[in-house]
This record gives C-alpha cells, structure tokens and sequence, in this order.
C-alpha cells in the first residue's frame, strides 16, 4: 500500500459513502422548494445556501453524488465490458480478427470523444442511461489495447500450452486463464476511466444535453450556478469542487494501483 | 522523406473509409430519419415536401446506396446545406476552423513553454521537495474539471475584478478600433479561453516530459557524458534534452483530438464562434448535415495531427528507419 492508494481510497470511499447513504445524510429533501429562502448563502440552516428555488444546495449535492458516481461506474463497467472482449478475441486469435478489431480501435481513436458523444446524444434523448451508455461505447478503445498486448504476451507462455495440451477450449483458456492474468493494467486504466467518465457526465449536464434537471447532478447545479454567477459563489464553488474531488481521488487510487504494479 | 510520408498518406484511406462508415451508421442508428427532424415540429411542411426532401438526401434508396451516394459527395467535400440556415455545410464549418485551430495551437505552443522546462527541472531534481510540489500541480491539473475552471476564472476575473472580458472574441465597438486596439482587444477576449484550454494539456505534457528525462538520465551515454567531464548543464540541455523531447512530439499528436473536442467546452462557456460552439449549436438543433460534417472533419483533423507527428518525429529522429 502505498500512500497514492491510502489518500485515492479515502476520498472514494467518502463519496460512496456520501452516494449509499444519501437519504439518511442528506439534510433536506433535495427536491423541496422553499421561495422564502431563494439564493441564500451558506449558513447555519443551509451549510452549503440555497439555490435559486430555495432548495438546499448541500442536499442537492449529496444526491447528486448518487447520480454522478453511478454513471460514472456503469459507463465504465460497459467500457471495460467491451474493451475485455474485443481485446482478448484480438489478442488470442491474432490474424484477421486481429487486424480488424484493432483497424475498428485505430478509427474510434480518430474522433474527438466528446464530439463522438455529443452527436450520438443528439439522435438519441438525453437521459441518466443512454448516458452511461454512450459514454461506456466510446471510451472502450483503451482497455482492448491493453488487454490484447497482455494476452500476446501470455499465450505464448508455458501454462498456456498446458491448458491445450489437456484439451481446454478457447473459451476456458480465454475467461479462466488469459482474462484474470492480464487484468492488472485493466484495473488501472478502469479507475482512471471513472474520473475520466465523471468529467465527461458533469460536462454535458452542464450543457444541458445529460443528466436532466430536475433529477440533481453536479454538472447541472454548475450550469445553474452559471446563470446565477456573481449572485451565489456557492452554486459555481462546492458543486465544481466536488467533480475535482472525486476525479482527483480516482486519478490518485488509479496511480497508486499502477506503481504498485510496476514494482512487483 | 517523401515516400515514407506518401505511404502514411495510403495507409491513411483505410481509416478514412472506417471514419466515414461510423459516421454514416452513427446517423442511422437513429430513431426515425433525419427528415423528421427537419420537418416533424414544422406543420408547414407538406408530406409532398417531405418526399422531396426524401429524395434530395436518397433516402429512398437502399443503405449501401445512399452510402456510397454520401461517400461521392463527400470526396468533394460536399456536405450538403444546414437545415437551420440553408448555408453550405462545408461553408460554415471552414469559417469556424481557424478560430478553434488558432486557439489550439496557441494553447500547444504555451504548454511547450511551460510544461517542458517544468518537465525538465523536475527529473532533475527528481524525488525534491520541487518535483513533489510539480508532482502535486499535475494531479491538481489532470482532475481539474474544464467547466470549473472557465466558470471561476469568469466569476472572478470576469465578473468580480472586471478586469477580461469574458464572452466572444470581439468588443460591441470593435469595428471602430485601429489595427493595434484591434489585436489587443481580441487578445484580451482570447486570456482566459487559452488558459483554460492550455491547463489540461499542461499537466499531461509536464509529466511525460518528466518521465522520459528521468529515463534518459538513467542511461549509459548519459554516464558517460558526465565521465569524460562534461559540465551538468551540457549534459542536461546537449546530451539529454534532445533525446527526451523525442516523445513530446508523439503525444502532441496524439493530444489533438482531445484539444479539439475540448474546444466543445471552453468554446460554449466563453461563446467562441469556433468550431466546437458550432457542434454544439448543431446538436442543439439537430441539425443533421453539420453534425455528420464536423465528425468528419474533426476525425480528418485527428488523422493530420498524427500524420504531421509521425513525419516530424521521423524527421527528427535519425533511428527511425523509413522503409
């Protein structure tokens, strides 16, 4: 354990903590408007102030912890999914299925990501699971490169020839053999891709096309805060900060696993 | 030289044809046709006209068709006309490029400033109190959420002190200026978008630049540099310097498609007719034709940037044997 590890953890852990027990911390009720206390700044009552419909903002957010952190892992999760797959195929059978998963991987490579999103976005409607999906489909490139120069490796090696020598088929060789040895950098890659997928969710509820109001999520408390600026700091600081956070306690965690890795 | 570029230019087509595929599947994947969009919130527009607007975009023939319908059209980068403005697709995307290159590019050559010498003094004073605190400045750069940043620097620079104008590339009176108010004024409405495009990318170049330094000082020339009594400084800048820098040109290639669906973002925020606000309008209002032209373009971009990186990095690097 290293001390990337301990501080990444920490602050991950706070947030699902923040996002599992969201009813129980949250002071108010997330969707309570309140046109008595409209934009007030953050007090007793309202540790984080009041938006511009007086609901609590610090209630807002913890609920938007929920909402940002499971797309984030979903995305991920499909990303991984896909990366895994077409990786380990590509890596294994080499040849012709090779060159066509990776020239697939070389073209996704070619579009700007957030354009790529923004356009499917555009066809499909906004929403918390096509979101996740989307994100998930275009982010997937990573993993498979990684997968496939680990199992290149691996199955040249003496274990691997064991398994056929008994007769194993691809399909064991591939999930119970190659797949769990090649999953140390996958672990890396993963836990960046949750900060990388948390940016990307905040970024497009900010611009209106993500999450949808008045379902909270960081992202659209910023775009709120935006049309508010120079009224109420807290509405651009806390949600902006949060989003930084939690990226930055993934990044961090995501680095500690890999020089973990590399030393052993 | 110029067979080697000639022959990245052929391997260039396959990858332009997948380009072109995704793009064309991303747009039929869609619920409905793309003349619903136009025309489905429009009771003016008669089915009679629908069908024509049906047969202008050959969406009555089968899929391959009207691919490789779309394909021709495109090799003479005719992309057709916008469905909000009638204008020339190809017309309207080429006015926003400059604007978002000019941006990029002064952003690329502010993190070549900085983030190498960062880079640099950091491996060598590898594990200092200095390369922990750079070390610390590249965590904060790499989490810092694009959106937060802009919004900040807006509500304070902008708003708060008054000190830069915040949205556009231009003041109202702008016409009325000389030539040299002229530039000043764009380049005081360009500070903060360029700063925040730029900091991201910071982070990034400033840590690789440290890490392949810190290897280049572990080898053998490198030793024997400083065995047969070379000064520190001719070490570092004439013996290390050249070989780590190296990569840096890699990676800026491979940065571009970031940077420009960055430019998404920072553009929106600080109303920068650019090519990114563009997308972004487009996608707003559905607008079919520009969408699939910017995703062409910006993948084509993407293929120029790492075509211009490999060439300069073949250019640079005697080692890279060009059969």
């Amino acid at each position: 354990m290293n001390r990337l590890i301990i501080s990444g953890s920490i602050i991950v852990l706070f947030f699902a903590g923040l996002a599992l027990f969201a009813p129980l911390l949250a002071p108010y009720d997330p969707g309570m408007i309140d046109i008595d206390n409209i934009l007030t700044s953050p007090s007793g009552e309202h540790l984080l102030g009041t938006d511009s419909l007086g609901r609590d903002l610090l209630s807002r957010m913890v609920y938007g912890t929920r909402i940002s952190l499971l797309v984030g892992l979903i995305a991920v999760g499909i990303s991984a999914f896909i990366g895994v797959i077409l990786g380990s195929l590509a890596g294994y059978y080499g040849k012709w299925v090779d060159a066509l998963i990776m020239r697939f991987v070389d073209v996704m490579l070619c579009f700007p990501t957030f354009f790529l999103i923004l356009a499917v976005i555009a066809l499909l409607e906004p929403g918390i699971v096509n979101i996740m999906i989307i994100i998930g489909v275009t982010s997937w490139m990573g993993v498979a490169r990684l997968i496939r120069a680990e199992i290149l490796s691996l199955k040249e090696r003496d274990f691997i020839y064991a398994e056929k020598a008994i007769g194993a088929s691809d399909f064991r060789i591939i999930t119970r053999h190659l797949i769990p040895n090649a999953m140390g950098p996958v672990l890396v890659s993963v836990t960046l891709g949750v900060a990388a997928a948390i940016l990307v969710e905040s970024s497009l509820s900010f611009l209106g096309i993500g999450v949808q109001p008045p379902t909270p999520s960081w992202g659209n408390i910023l775009s709120e805060g935006k049309s508010v600026m120079g009224a109420a700091w807290w509405m651009l600081f806390f949600p902006g900060l949060a989003i930084f956070i939690t990226v930055l306690g993934y990044n961090l965690l995501g680095e500690g696993i890999r020089e973990n890795l590399l030393k052993t | 030289m110029i067979k080697y570029i000639f022959r990245r230019l052929i391997s260039m087509v396959p990858l332009l044809f997948g380009i072109t595929i995704i793009t064309f599947t991303v747009i039929h994947i869609a619920p409905g046709k793309p003349t619903d969009m136009e025309t489905q919130f429009n009771p003016k527009v008669s089915l009679e006209a629908r069908d024509r607007i049906a047969k202008l975009y050959g969406l009555d023939k089968p899929l391959h068709v009207q691919y490789a319908d779309w394909l021709r059209r495109m090799a003479r980068f005719d992309f057709g006309v916008s469905f909000v403005d009638s204008r020339p697709v190809m017309k309207k995307i080429s006015e926003r490029i400059p604007v978002t290159l000019g941006i990029n590019f002064v952003s690329i050559i502010l993190i070549l400033l900085i983030g190498v010498p960062i880079g640099i003094s950091s491996a060598v004073r590898e594990n200092t109190f200095y390369d922990r605190a750079m070390t610390v400045f590249v965590f904060i750069g790499f989490a810092m959420p694009t959106i937060w940043l802009s919004l900040i620097l807006m509500d304070l620079v902008g708003v708060r002190w008054g000190i830069l104008p915040v949205s556009g590339l231009k003041s109202l009176e702008f016409e009325r200026l000389g030539l040299l108010e002229k530039i000043m004024d764009v380049s005081r409405h360009l500070v903060l978008p360029v700063f925040v495009s730029a900091f991201a990318g910071l982070a990034g170049i400033s840590r690789y630049m440290r890490t392949n330094m810190v290897q280049v000082l572990r080898q053998n020339y490198i030793r024997t540099a400083r065995a047969k009594g070379l000064s520190e400084r001719e070490v570092i800048y004439k013996h290390a310097l050249k070989n780590a820098l190296l990569p840096i040109v890699t990676i800026l290639g491979l940065s571009v498609p970031g940077l420009i669906g960055g430019s998404v973002i920072f553009e929106s925020i600080f109303s920068i007719p650019g090519m990114g606000r563009l997308f972004y309008e487009s996608v707003m209002s559905r607008d079919y034709p520009v969408i699939m032209g910017v995703l062409v373009i910006g993948a084509v971009l993407t293929l120029l940037g790492n075509l211009l990186a490999d060439v300069s990095y073949a250019a640079v690097d005697p080692r890279i044997k060009l059969e």
